[in-house]
């Protein structure tokens, strides 16, 4: 199929943007949406300009590097990662307009590619287990409950791509720092650091400039992996439980 | 081919073998906890083997600078490793035991992995089990709380842990929130974006590293007391594999260029359950976890040309062809035989789906016993991928499958200490050559890069600390200034060419010959054509290769450009390594040696060894140094898994 795709294309961050017009032809149904960028990127070479610039690697969907606002929804009409979205999802003589994540805390690198490393420091603020290496008891002297593990696993499905960002008209983080703050707390491991831990994040959030929820939900529509807003309700809840009895 | 008459000192400990790691650490020199901040480690790769070795070098004391090319250590490709992690925790009471465990890996490796290696790989495995659990990955669990296995390829046993289809993703970012915890305590300076393109060697030490910043285009020079590569397989040489697109080999093949040996290059493990590729514009393959083994069960018509829906092909026109020729691990058979048998029966015509290059891995009668509710709780996530790719519901037509290129068994020699031959240089996880030999068991991946960057390299490079003299070089180094020259003159070469062709289609054009010559079987001739056409896919790269952009930019033509000349370089030397080896064994198939069954044959007497190759320069053969292997615990035999 041919398509007309509009993409976004800034050289850095500093420089305005654009968005520019190009042909894509013979498009296969099966192919994904990045390798149709590929085809369009060595046809650029071969013409002397620069190819597009997207984060791409495993190219599927779980090492949430890739992502892009396609015709206005974060990752395209089928709620995967892009690298998952394939061209079936589209019919020919389509026009497609590919867009960077837009949020102040991703500051735009070049094209489609943002800078996500806002994320890594709400983790390091306290997402994770203080335990050292050589230091941990024989595995099955801490027995948790399936429910929970299976609770703490959904949420531990976090690819961190960074879509409920730029679905949110806050550009709220809270879908993501939720995920993690919800899987330790459901775990006995995450106990001893459980008040601190969540203060340390969301405070790491704010100061990001990420967003307060408001509620709009567009955040679990996009994801991937399915994290449910519930995870917001249960860091509102730790984070009230840790603000009043003090961390 | 020349064969140096060099020993290689492995430093593998004197004693009985369960005795031997034990009493190793006992030996190791120690640095005293107030000394380590003294030390500074630069870590290569987040993986698993990276990410757990930074974080625990981190909170040890040692200064560490850890580099990915991604935009987050936890984007690194451990993350896509599906099915589960192998411990011999014995939790099922079904008789495992760390002996059956090392005998089960050694023999997986058709015996050309180090006795001494494996064993400590083993032995280790209860202790990663305990240390991600202790960092909150949600293992999946028996509803009384304690933890569940399944089995893997390869085993008659349930070790493996697992958390659904996802254990890769969860087990790195156990270490990578390991290792954001020591950069929140200043331990560990992150360098994302950021590409390594030289070693720096000096006085025979590794010191430092050449970096390229991946978003401004700036060449760096790091130094340190010690480099350790965690750069992960070069199975991306194929074009299509199942590794993600940024994997590559340069970090290991520059060490290799200033004197590293390249250890066993041809043994690469091509993984039965992958789906198929659809078309030439493919980038990647994407890999079923061999989970599925567990539950699905692999079948073709027995008539060639049978172009019927599976539905209309009746039991007894159907030939689940792992079952009838190994029934005693039937479907789970090891990697290499699975993905021979495959490659066998599409030869004779009897492969499925439009290319006719698939077999069937087929759920009907798993559903039937266990309801499509079951299978869902257990492969949810993997049927939903592909449906995703194919656009086929597995749940009601089975899923088709054929073998594509996954891990890379070979890599950079090292010592017991996993050192490499030159001092300072520390190669861990997939990029060392150590403990699978010729062929990979499932699951066995990621406890290696744990096992290497948790237990393993935090003791020994204290010994390397402790024993030499602590080299005050800094970066003004002269070696530092040449290794900058080489990086900065590569960089320009690429940009000035200015030809015709794009890297990519380099790239593709290697991975045909190298899949074709080199991949699931090879021949004399078949290596032969390919060591004399290699050569001139690169002299035509550098004469007619297009690199757009400039140097002091984000540029992704040139990253292409710069890892594809490597994956040209060390394709020929896959080649070269597969045609000195007369022998087959596991993930290396050379035709002229087969029983009469069509099994691998090995020669112990003449290829018992592990091959290394010294470089010349590109345009020279390299030498060959041989490490023996040396078996004592257990008896060389014949790998039967019928």
């Amino acid at each position: 199929m041919n398509l007309t795709l509009h993409i976004w294309r800034q050289k850095g961050p500093s420089d305005p943007g654009r968005m520019v017009t190009y042909q894509a032809k013979d498009v296969s149904p099966d192919q994904s949406f990045l390798e149709m960028l590929d085809v369009l990127n060595e046809d650029l070479i071969l013409r002397g300009e620069d190819p597009v610039v997207f984060d791409h690697d495993c190219r599927e969907g779980i090492c949430g590097s890739c992502g892009m606002v396609i015709n206005g929804v974060a990752h395209g009409p089928e709620q995967t990662t892009t690298c998952q979205l394939h061209m079936r999802s589209f019919k020919d003589g389509d026009s497609i307009y590919i867009e960077p994540w837009r949020a102040d805390p991703f500051p735009v690198i070049r094209d489609l590619m943002v800078d996500r490393s806002a994320f890594d420091r709400v983790i390091s603020a306290g997402g994770y287990v203080s335990i050292n290496t050589g230091s941990a008891p024989e595995a099955n002297s801490i027995p948790v409950r399936k429910e929970d593990a299976d609770l703490a696993f959904d949420s531990a499905t976090c690819i961190g791509c960074g879509a409920c960002v730029a679905a949110c008209k806050n550009a709220s983080a809270m879908l993501f720092t939720s995920a993690k703050v919800a899987q330790l707390s459901r775990l006995p491991q995450g106990q001893v650091e459980r008040k601190r831990r969540v203060l340390n994040m969301v405070e790491q959030m704010d100061k990001e400039g990420f967003g307060n929820c408001s509620n709009y939900q567009e955040c679990e529509a996009v994801c991937p992996k399915g994290i449910s807003t519930q995870n917001i309700t249960v860091m509102n809840r730790e984070y009230l439980r840790a603000s009043l009895s003090g961390a | 081919m020349k064969v140096l008459e060099e020993t290689l000192d492995a430093r593998i400990p004197d004693g009985p073998i369960d005795q031997k790691w034990t009493r190793h650490q006992g030996e190791l020199k120690l640095v005293a906890p107030n000394n380590k901040r003294k030390y500074s480690v630069i870590v290569v790769g987040t993986g698993l083997a990276g990410g757990s070795a930074a974080a625990t070098l981190a909170e040890l004391g040692y200064n560490v600078r850890s580099f990915c090319y991604q935009d987050s250590p936890r984007r690194a490709h451990s993350i896509a490793a599906q099915g589960g992690i192998n411990a011999c925790k014995n939790y099922q009471n079904d008789g495992d035991s760390v002996q059956r465990f090392f005998y089960d890996t050694i023999k997986g490796g058709d015996f050309r992995s180090r006795e001494a290696n494996v064993y400590r790989l083993t032995e280790l495995s209860t202790n990663i089990i305990d240390q991600c659990v202790a960092q909150g990955v949600p293992f999946a669990r028996e509803y009384g709380g304690t933890l569940d296995n399944r089995s893997f390829g390869g085993a008659q046993v349930s070790r493996t842990f697992y958390a659904r289809g996802q254990t890769g993703q969860q087990l790195l970012l156990g270490c990578y929130q390991a290792m954001m915890r020591q950069v929140n305590a200043g331990k560990i300076k992150m360098y994302p974006r950021t590409e390594m393109l030289e070693l720096v060697i000096a006085n025979g030490r590794a010191i430092g590293i050449i970096t390229r910043d991946m978003v401004t285009g700036k060449i760096e020079k790091h130094c340190a007391d010690a480099v350790v590569l965690a750069t992960g397989g070069y199975g991306n040489v194929f074009y299509l594999s199942t590794n993600a697109k940024g994997c590559n080999v340069t970090a290991a093949f520059r060490a290799y260029q200033q004197g590293a040996y390249f250890a066993n290059p041809c043994y690469t493990q091509i993984h039965p359950t992958c789906i198929p590729p659809h078309g030439e514009h493919q980038s990647k393959l994407t890999l079923m976890s061999e989970s599925l083994r567990n539950d699905g069960r692999v079948w073709v018509p027995i008539k060639p040309g049978d172009k019927r829906h599976p539905d209309q092909i009746p039991e007894n026109e159907r030939d689940y062809y792992l079952e009838r020729l190994y029934p005693s691990y039937g479907n789970l058979a090891p990697r290499d035989i699975s993905s021979r048998a495959a490659k066998k029966v599409c030869d004779e015509g009897r492969g499925v789906g439009p290319s006719g290059v698939g077999v069937y891995l087929d759920f009907r009668d798993a559903i039937n016993r266990l309801g499509q509710k079951t299978i869902a709780a257990k492969y949810g996530n993997l049927f939903d991928m592909y449906q995703r790719i194919t656009d086929e519901d597995p749940y009601k037509v089975p899923m088709r499958i054929y073998p594509a290129s996954h891990y890379t068994m070979g890599g950079l020699w090292v010592d017991y200490n996993l050192m490499s031959n030159i001092p300072g240089l520390f190669v861990i996880g997939e990029a060392n050559f150590s403990d699978h030999g010729a062929n990979r068991l499932g699951a066995s991946a990621l406890l290696q890069g744990l096992v290497d960057g948790y237990f393993v390299l935090p003791y020994t490079i204290g010994d390397y600390f402790a024993r030499f003299k602590k080299l005050d070089a800094g970066i003004d180094h002269p070696e530092f200034d040449q290794a900058e020259a080489r990086a900065k003159d590569r960089v320009r070469t690429l940009l000035s060419i200015n030809g015709k062709r794009t890297p990519d289609s380099f790239h593709r054009e290697l991975g045909k010959i190298v899949w074709d010559k080199c991949g699931m079987a090879r021949n004399a001739d078949g290596l032969r054509e390919a060591i004399a056409k290699i050569p001139e896919i690169r002299q035509e790269f550098w004469e007619n290769v297009k690199v757009t952009g400039s140097g002091e930019e984000l540029n992704i033509a040139l990253e292409q450009a710069g890892r594809v000349a490597d994956f040209i370089e060390l394709g020929e030397l896959m080649c070269r390594d597969a045609l000195a080896r007369n022998e087959s064994c596991g993930g290396h198939f050379r035709e002229e040696y087969q029983t009469e069954e069509g099994e691998a044959l090995r020669d112990d007497e003449n290829f018992c060894h592990v091959s290394n190759w010294k470089s010349n320069g590109p345009d020279a053969e390299p030498d060959l140094v041989i490490e023996p292997l040396v078996f004592e615990h257990v008896e060389l035999a014949t790998r039967s898994y019928k």
